[in-house]
């Protein structure tokens, strides 16, 4: 009996590999399942570059008929788009850099060390996820008039970056767990300090967890809309979200407009996205997973 | 129109970069304050890892439990939209907040059972499909085979699209005469639905939509989980002559475990709290007919100004989940494999 050695086989998979007619199911289910993951947003891309006079319609079809890009011209040239999308992406990218800042050196820690309190801090932590995030706002909301942060970016980040990073030291965690202790200690033989292990083993191996950190730290911030839309009131400082509320408030039926700006805000945060995901599952062990 | 100018350009980049310069220099005086203290003066054991960790639990102390301390001193206020500024406190006001979220509907119709149980319907709904789809996908995943990497890739689509974006375009999609749904129904030669309009429909579209978008992050956990199993116990179950089923029971499930536990307890937590796929498609509409608890809350705040009653109401809700995560923690034994 031959028996495999794949490191990947399934518990479905037999000894002898899988039945053509079981892989061509696979496959199908497989494609299927794509096809209902992709197809809502190609269908808001169709929207998108329909002309004004089809914009209702019932058509199915993913290339509308006389495609334009009309919808995006008028968006970037007409419309405040720009101005949000700058605002979110300041927002966005100071928060992603506080939040892996302080959640990386918080989970090597939590990975290292067995102090007394370790156990009730991770709890603690996890605990802190518990909060109903609309049970924060009104405390923050009514900090940040006391601060007067109202409308400024400052009042944003400050919201914003230190909620993933409860998550972040749970994540950076669980992965700083997985690389051998052995690494920093022949470091620390060779003279370096805790902290210089740190910075110069550590830190590099554990790129695809930073990644991820960062990636769901961004996407938090990135796509905010609750907190934003009580703390934002001035035009010029909108985010997208918030912004996105008032197109729809004002142009009800211009559907192509919403389709465009929701294009054009996906697909950085998807490349990101697909950038990251060759980390996606390496990175993401939750704290479990050992070796 | 607001053009994006140069001096809306300098003035991001000024603002964001000066906060981002007081935020290191902080953690940098915070950690040499704890270097000096805690090492120098104390001689503590433990002084490097209480450093390490100091930024991030003042941060987390001064931007989430404050603000939950504040919280609950607000429930014992009777603060409103009349008295944001000067409001008073005293334990008469935090008994009849606390008393109002089980005594009246907690904005017009419902009551804090009736969305009580609609929020665990909504989460126990939401979190199974999400583990069932997840574990499903993740295995017919975790196998050599062609276009392995595409298909991974499409099926994270609807995690990376932002949250907002999603809720909108399905909203869309319910459209009574113009959304997908009911076009596809109708070629069916089936009746289209009131999707928005009726309570029921649209309680079942909002949790469609949650399943769609939150299958993505289970799949990928439990890939990463089944990834992390070493063949070798497949081997020896395989020469036992164990079924399929049965490798799936003794050697997947139970190693699957540690990664499982701790993201099904997220996945419920954020189901719980999940507010923008709701929000964003119904309003909790028709006829609150798909608020849930964190739906009603955000209302009962930001929409009647009942700021007391609010923070109070926000309280129930973190003891509930509190209590349920205590009870999941001790019933499946918990997080045994982060505290080594």
């Amino acid at each position: 009996m031959q028996v495999g050695t794949g490191r990947h086989r399934g518990f479905f998979t037999s000894a002898r590999g899988d039945s053509p007619a079981k892989r061509l199911l696979i496959h199908v289910t497989l494609i299927l399942a794509c096809a209902v993951a992709v197809y809502p947003f190609l269908r808001v891309v169709s929207i998108s570059l329909r002309p004004g006079s089809a914009l209702l319609s019932t058509d199915l079809a993913l290339i509308p008929e006389g495609a334009t890009f009309n919808n995006y011209r008028t968006l970037i040239f007409e419309k405040d788009f720009t101005i949000w999308l700058w605002n979110s992406l300041v927002v966005a990218i100071a928060t992603v850099i506080i939040g892996v800042l302080l959640a990386a050196t918080a989970a090597y820690a939590f990975s290292r060390w067995k102090f007394p309190g370790r156990r009730q801090g991770l709890v603690f932590l996890l605990t802190t996820q518990m909060l109903p995030p609309s049970m924060l706002l009104l405390p923050i909301y009514v900090m940040v008039v006391k601060l007067r942060l109202f409308n400024t970016y400052t009042g944003m980040i400050l919201a914003y970056s230190v909620g993933a990073v409860p998550f972040s030291i749970w994540l950076l965690k669980g992965y700083y767990d997985t690389v051998p202790r052995e690494l920093e200690e022949a470091a620390m033989v060779d003279g370096a300090g805790p902290i210089a292990a740190f910075y110069r083993i550590i830190l590099p191996l554990s790129t695809p967890a930073l990644a991820i950190a960062g990636l769901f730290s961004f996407m938090t911030a990135w796509s905010e809309f609750m907190m934003a839309r009580v703390m934002l009131q001035k035009a010029t400082m909108f985010t997208w979200p918030v912004g996105f509320q008032k197109l729809l408030d004002q142009f009800s039926t211009q559907w192509g407009l919403f389709a465009a700006a929701s294009v054009l805000v996906a697909i950085p945060a998807m490349l990101l996205f697909l950038y990251s995901s060759r980390w996606l599952i390496s990175g993401l062990t939750l704290g479990g997973v050992k070796g | 129109m607001i053009p994006l100018t140069w001096d809306i350009v300098s003035h991001g980049l000024a603002e964001s970069g000066r906060f981002l310069a007081i935020a290191v220099t902080g953690v940098v005086i915070l950690e040499g304050l704890a270097y000096i203290v805690l090492h120098r003066l104390l001689k503590y054991k433990y002084a490097l890892p209480a450093m390490l960790i100091i930024p991030a639990f003042v941060a987390v102390m001064a931007l989430i439990i404050y603000p939950f301390g504040f919280n609950m001193y607000l429930a014992f206020s009777n603060m409103s939209m009349y008295r944001f500024k000067e409001f008073s406190v005293g334990l008469s006001y935090g008994l009849q907040n606390f008393l109002d979220v089980f005594r009246h509907p907690v904005l017009q119709n419902v009551t804090f059972f009736q969305l009580l149980w609609r929020t665990v319907c909504w989460t126990t709904v939401n979190v199974f499909f999400h583990v069932l789809g997840g574990l499903f996908l993740a295995i017919l995943l975790n196998r050599p085979m062609r276009g392995k990497a595409v298909y991974r890739t499409l099926l994270v689509v609807p995690w990376a699209i932002p949250q907002v974006i999603a809720a909108l375009a399905w909203k869309g999609e319910f459209h009574y005469q113009y959304g997908f749904a009911n076009i596809m129904l109708q070629r069916l030669g089936l009746a289209p639905i009131r999707w928005l309009s009726d309570p029921r429909w649209a309680f079942i579209a909002v949790i469609l939509v949650n399943i769609w978008l939150g299958i993505p992050f289970m799949m990928v956990i439990i890939l990463g989980g089944l990834q992390s199993i070493s063949s070798e116990y497949y081997d020896a179950a395989q020469i036992d002559g164990a079924s399929g089923w049965q490798q799936f029971r003794s050697v997947t499930m139970p190693l699957l475990q540690p990664v499982l536990t701790p993201a099904v307890i997220l996945g419920i937590v954020w189901t719980f709290n999940n507010f923008n796929v709701i929000y964003l498609i119904t309003k909790g509409g028709p006829m609150e007919g798909t608020d849930i608890l964190v739906t009603s809350l955000y209302k009962a705040v930001f929409e009647f100004y009942r700021y007391g009653f609010g923070a109070a109401y926000a309280a129930v809700i973190f003891i509930i989940l509190l209590v349920f995560a205590a009870i999941y923690l001790r019933v499946t034994g918990g997080f045994k494999g982060a505290w080594e």
